[in-house]
């Protein structure tokens, strides 16, 4: 028996800020939800259960926060599932209400991915002091720079890259009202004038700390026949991981993305992805991330990547656009990090994306990844229903 | 078997809160001696006043005063309080419905003993001497047989609303970090570095973590490796974090670096060289400090760099 | 029709109150492999993985992480992780097994409650702004359930007693179990809970193996099929319910198809005796229904991993032939706010 194909025809986010000091952790997540039920033209009594993620608990300091989020969410009487799978969790968390719909569980869920950063401090969070352990002696950049820099010994690239990335990501931001940061007076020149933080990495080229909340509304080929507005239909979805730390990993170019990939593209019928697939939302922290990504995804050659971002392709009127929204580098709550991208693709095949819209945008892949380059997550929607 | 380490964890942070607009009212309502509920659009009154209804999960808003004076319909005599608990000396946890109100409010109760204690008495808030605007405003509540007091029907706005909580939370841990960690640890202490060889793949784990991650397997054997090794890939950290080694003066290198018979690079800061003459595949050893567990940082041998070949799959 | 999905192995650690010898990975991964072992497959033949754990547990973010190295992950593996008890893992594997994109899932949940204390813990999971300031501990909050009970006249104290003595008793034949033969029921920790009525603190782990239609017949001579399984939430507040009665149990069972035949056993996972009352008469279980031959959480309770050993322990008595048709319950939050029904069934004999 064949998967029920199950489409995306609600969305809904928060504007995201550093800080929401105007609400609780239950009212910035409703926001969100409100918004994708209300885009759906959906009431809560038409959901059948929840799917919610979030990185780690201590971010905010409440443990297992879908027991409080539940009143607020319409979960009440419903199946509440909490998804973590570390920097992933916003793909992985629309992935696993993806299954309930294909496996005919349920006809229509929401499915929801949060952070509210300012409740606490991300960095304590994420480097509670273990004792024996070596203090750190870097921060979140600090992880993430040496593998810059191996990805430029590597393939060569000229160090200017990472700035062509933020200065194009930070100005696609600037055509999303929900972005965090809208810096409408950004230039090549100052990002490229940032002060280096963890060299190879500038201050420029690092993402922001976020509040916000994303949510969708997935549903069943029935439900997408009633939706006011155009689904937008899954044609793959998958999740791949690999562990922390090993002998032989690849850092700049994990095995498990590209495995992922790999499967999201079979199942969709991907045969060459430069070609087949119109646009690409990138979880992209560091902006060096993109050419990186562009190779383990499979949009060129290893080596190669940076030279699609150099010549402009993955501009928002390139052949190639990436990071429509303006990317994690404009705005990162971490746990919605995930959605966000997985939301803005639905969004542009749908042809919702408002100012940032791909002319044409048909086949697009949402991708999320994370913990140390391990956890990926992703998914490629259409604008036409799945063949099959 | 060696010994197995134990240290105490202390997690501990003072969370910031904000508000939404129901919750603002009610805990600045605690502040100004005043209990506000809120109704739903069937009419019913929530104590405490949560932001969405529990059964239609519709958003509710329309905030009444109810009396600070109600019955308890549950009860748990607590013999021992615990830190952070509103009385320091045995009382009964309690569920009240306060007077106006068709939901309970979780508080204690200030009693002299369990048989002082039954469901459906009447009870009453103590207020706490000094307010902020938090559940803790209310101290307690305790016996009252009086008459409730006449409402003023507080609308629920007042001058200076709360719009935030700051919530201290720490929670005691004693932490372990295993078998394998723990003879890591205490191979440190004799500034020797030793690692874990998997049975299967026979890559040597530094440092081990009890298991070959790849292959899923218990490691066992023993393997030293080091003292030296090659710098494969590093950054150059130009800022201070607060939550970081904060006595290095920056710029300074971070880097991985593959001890010698190592099959994975672990982090550790570079010294005794300019820090922009670092690069990949210099050879470095550990300087050690007194009294310190790991190496302070790793300066070079002096030794020719070690070819990119020998070290690009440890990156 | 949907597709016939079972539970072909569970393997589960010595539960023990603490464990600091082992690090997390060293205390799951025999589990793994005996989980394995049992049916003779690789990590590499698992379609997909699944986990629960909760950070909060051992003060450590991203636990979870650490863990996955005792699976094995390479080549790279398709898996998830719930910040829940490994019985919701095994609820999101199912429906990754129905959609047809995996024919075998391997699920595991494991909890170390011996580094933090536990009851304060808990107090986290409890609504940040008028609850959790006032820390009432895990056991305060179940005494204020069992209380409620007392009161609507559906229990005493001396039967809470029963039901501790009669879980310790059948854990006399669980070898697995923290607390087994005969517990004094002790003083009050929390009045009307005597430390006999609270569950042991301890750390553990547990897998199981689910596997779809002819490939569940190959691996298993007896698979335990997956019937109904459904789980449900109440409302967060205390205040708000009606704490003598679990309508959330209730409706999960009934989508469970549980009250379509008889089971002849259950293995529910009530950590307070106070708890299996309220249990049993949503699930309508009468004396006729073995409950808890494991000796249930009263005798063993790692944290997010009890759960999932209720499903297991339910499935391996399909296995060997004790049970023909089984209830698996789990659940999570304060005074069980959300529950899992499974109902398992052995094919005829």
């Amino acid at each position: 028996m064949s998967k029920e194909p199950v489409a995306v025809v609600g969305i809904g986010q928060t504007k995201h800020v550093s800080a929401r000091r105007d609400v609780s952790i239950a009212g910035m997540v409703r926001e969100a939800a409100r918004r994708a039920l209300d885009d759906a033209e959906l009431t809560w009594a038409d959901i059948d259960a929840v799917v919610i993620g979030k990185a780690p608990d201590f971010f905010e300091g409440v443990m297992m926060p879908e027991l409080y989020l539940a009143d607020a969410l319409g979960a009440v009487g419903k199946p509440m599932l909490r998804v973590h799978t570390a920097g992933s969790v916003g793909g992985s968390t629309a992935l696993v209400a993806t299954n309930l719909i294909a496996g005919r569980v349920h006809g229509t869920v929401l499915t929801l991915a949060y952070e509210k950063q300012s409740e606490s401090n991300a960095m304590w969070g994420l480097s509670l002091p273990i004792p024996f352990q070596q203090p750190l002696v870097a921060g979140a950049g600090g992880f993430f720079a040496p593998h810059v820099r191996a990805y430029m010994r590597r393939t060569g690239a000229p160090d200017t890259v990472g700035s062509l990335v933020a200065y194009k990501d930070r100005r696609n931001a600037l055509k999303n009202p929900y972005a965090h940061l809208h810096e409408h007076d950004i230039t090549l020149e100052k990002v490229q004038a940032s002060p280096m933080l963890w060299d190879p990495i500038r201050y420029s080229e690092t993402c922001p700390s976020s509040d916000g909340a994303c949510a969708m509304i997935l549903t069943d080929r029935a439900g997408a026949a009633r939706s006011p507005r155009p689904p937008a239909w899954m044609h793959g979805g998958a999740m791949r991981s690999e562990p922390t730390l090993f002998a032989g990993k690849d850092f700049v170019s994990p095995q498990a993305g590209k495995d992922c990939a790999a499967d999201v593209y079979r199942q969709a019928g991907i045969a060459d992805p430069r070609r087949d697939i119109d646009a690409v939302e990138m979880y992209v922290p560091f902006s060096w991330y993109e050419p990186m990504w562009l190779e383990n995804l499979g949009f060129a050659e290893e080596g190669e990547g940076w030279k699609l971002t150099e010549s402009g392709v993955t501009e928002l009127d390139g052949d190639l656009p990436v990071s429509m929204s303006g990317g994690v580098l404009s705005t990162n709550p971490i746990g919605a990090s995930g959605m966000i991208r997985f939301a803005e693709a639905a969004l542009q095949v749908r042809g919702q994306a408002g100012e940032h819209q791909v002319d044409g945008a048909r086949r697009v892949l949402g991708h999320a990844y994370g913990g140390g380059s391990q956890f990926f997550s992703m998914w490629l929607v259409g604008s036409a229903p799945p063949a099959s | 078997m060696p010994e197995v380490l134990t240290a105490p964890l202390v997690v501990e942070f003072p969370f910031t809160r904000s508000l939404g607009p129901v919750q603002s009212a009610f805990l600045t309502g605690l502040r100004e001696r005043v209990v506000l509920g809120v109704k739903t659009a069937d009419g019913r009154t929530l104590v405490p006043p949560v932001e969405y209804d529990p059964v239609t999960a519709e958003e509710i808003r329309d905030l009444i005063e109810v009396a600070p004076i109600g019955t308890v319909t549950t009860w748990a005599w607590n013999p021992a309080p615990r830190r952070g608990q509103p009385l320091g000396t045995p009382f009964a946890w309690v569920l009240v419905r306060l007077d106006g109100a068709d939901t309970a409010l979780l508080h204690a109760l200030d009693a002299p003993g369990p048989d002082a204690v039954h469901t459906g008495m009447r009870v009453r808030v103590r207020w706490a001497q000094e307010r902020s605007g938090a559940i803790t405003d209310i101290a307690c509540f305790e016996p009252y047989e009086g008459d409730p007091p006449e409402l003023a029907g507080h609308s629920g706005r007042f001058e200076n609303m709360v719009t935030g909580i700051v919530a201290p939370a720490r929670l005691d841990y004693v932490y372990s970090p295993g078998r394998a960690q723990s003879g890591y640890i205490n191979a440190l202490s004799d500034r020797r570095t030793v690692g874990e060889r998997c049975p299967s793949c026979r890559k040597v784990y530094v440092p081990p973590r009890g298991a070959c991650p790849t292959c899923g397997v218990a490691t066992a054997e023993q393997a030293e490796v080091g003292p030296r090794g090659t710098v494969t890939t590093y950054c150059i950290v130009n800022i201070k974090a607060a939550h970081t080694a904060s006595d290095i003066e920056v710029p300074y290198v971070y880097a991985h670096i593959a001890l010698d018979g190592a099959d994975l690079a672990l982090h550790g800061r570079i010294g005794g060289i300019p820090y922009d003459q670092v690069r990949m595949g210099l050879r470095v050893e550990p300087v050690w400090t007194a009294g310190a567990r790991y190496p302070d940082h790793y300066r070079p041998t002096g030794e020719p760099d070690a070819p990119y070949e020998t070290y690009k799959e440890l990156l | 029709m949907t597709r016939e999905i079972a539970v072909i192995a569970f393997a589960q650690t010595d539960h023990r109150r603490t464990t600091e010898d082992v690090s997390e990975v060293e205390m799951l991964m025999p589990v793994l492999h005996d989980v394995l072992e049992q049916t003779g497959l690789k990590t590499a033949d698992i379609d997909f993985t699944c986990s629960g754990s909760s950070d909060y547990l051992a003060g450590r973010a991203f636990s979870f992480t650490m863990a996955l190295d005792g699976v094995g992950a390479w080549p790279p593996i398709s898996e998830s992780h719930v910040e829940m008890d490994g019985a919701w893992a095994l609820y999101e594997a199912w429906t990754k097994l129905l959609t047809g994109d995996a024919d075998t899932a391997l699920v595991y949940g494991y909890g170390k409650s011996s580094p933090g204390s536990v009851r304060d813990v808990l107090t986290r999971q409890l609504d940040p702004y008028y609850v959790a300031p006032l820390w009432p501990d895990s056991v305060a909050l179940a005494a204020l359930q069992a209380q409620a009970l007392i009161d609507a006249g559906e229990t005493d104290e001396p039967a809470l007693a029963a039901v501790a003595a009669r879980s310790r008793a059948s854990a006399a034949a669980n070898s697995r179990a923290q607390l087994r033969g005969s517990v004094p029921q002790g003083d009050y920790v929390v009045r009307p809970l005597r430390t006999g009525d609270c569950p042991p603190v301890g750390d553990g782990a547990a897998a199981v193996i689910l596997a779809a239609g002819e490939r569940a017949r190959e691996l298993c001579e007896r698979p335990a099929w997956i019937r109904g399984i459904d789980h449900r939430i109440e409302a967060h507040g205390l205040g708000v319910r009606d704490l003598t009665d679990s309508p959330s149990t209730r409706l999960a069972a009934e989508r469970a198809g549980a009250f379509e035949r008889p089971v002849d056993t259950a293995e529910l996972h009530a950590p307070f005796t106070s708890q299996e009352v309220v249990l049993r008469k949503a699930l309508r279980l009468d004396g006729s229904v073995n409950v808890n031959p494991s000796g249930g959480a009263l005798a063993a309770h790692p944290l997010m991993a009890a759960g999932l050993i209720r499903i297991g322990e339910a499935a391996a008595r399909i296995h060997r032939g004790a049970s023909d048709r089984a209830l698996a319950h789990a659940t999570s939050g304060p005074c069980l706010q959300q529950n899992l029904v499974a109902v398992l069934e052995g094919d005829a004999r």
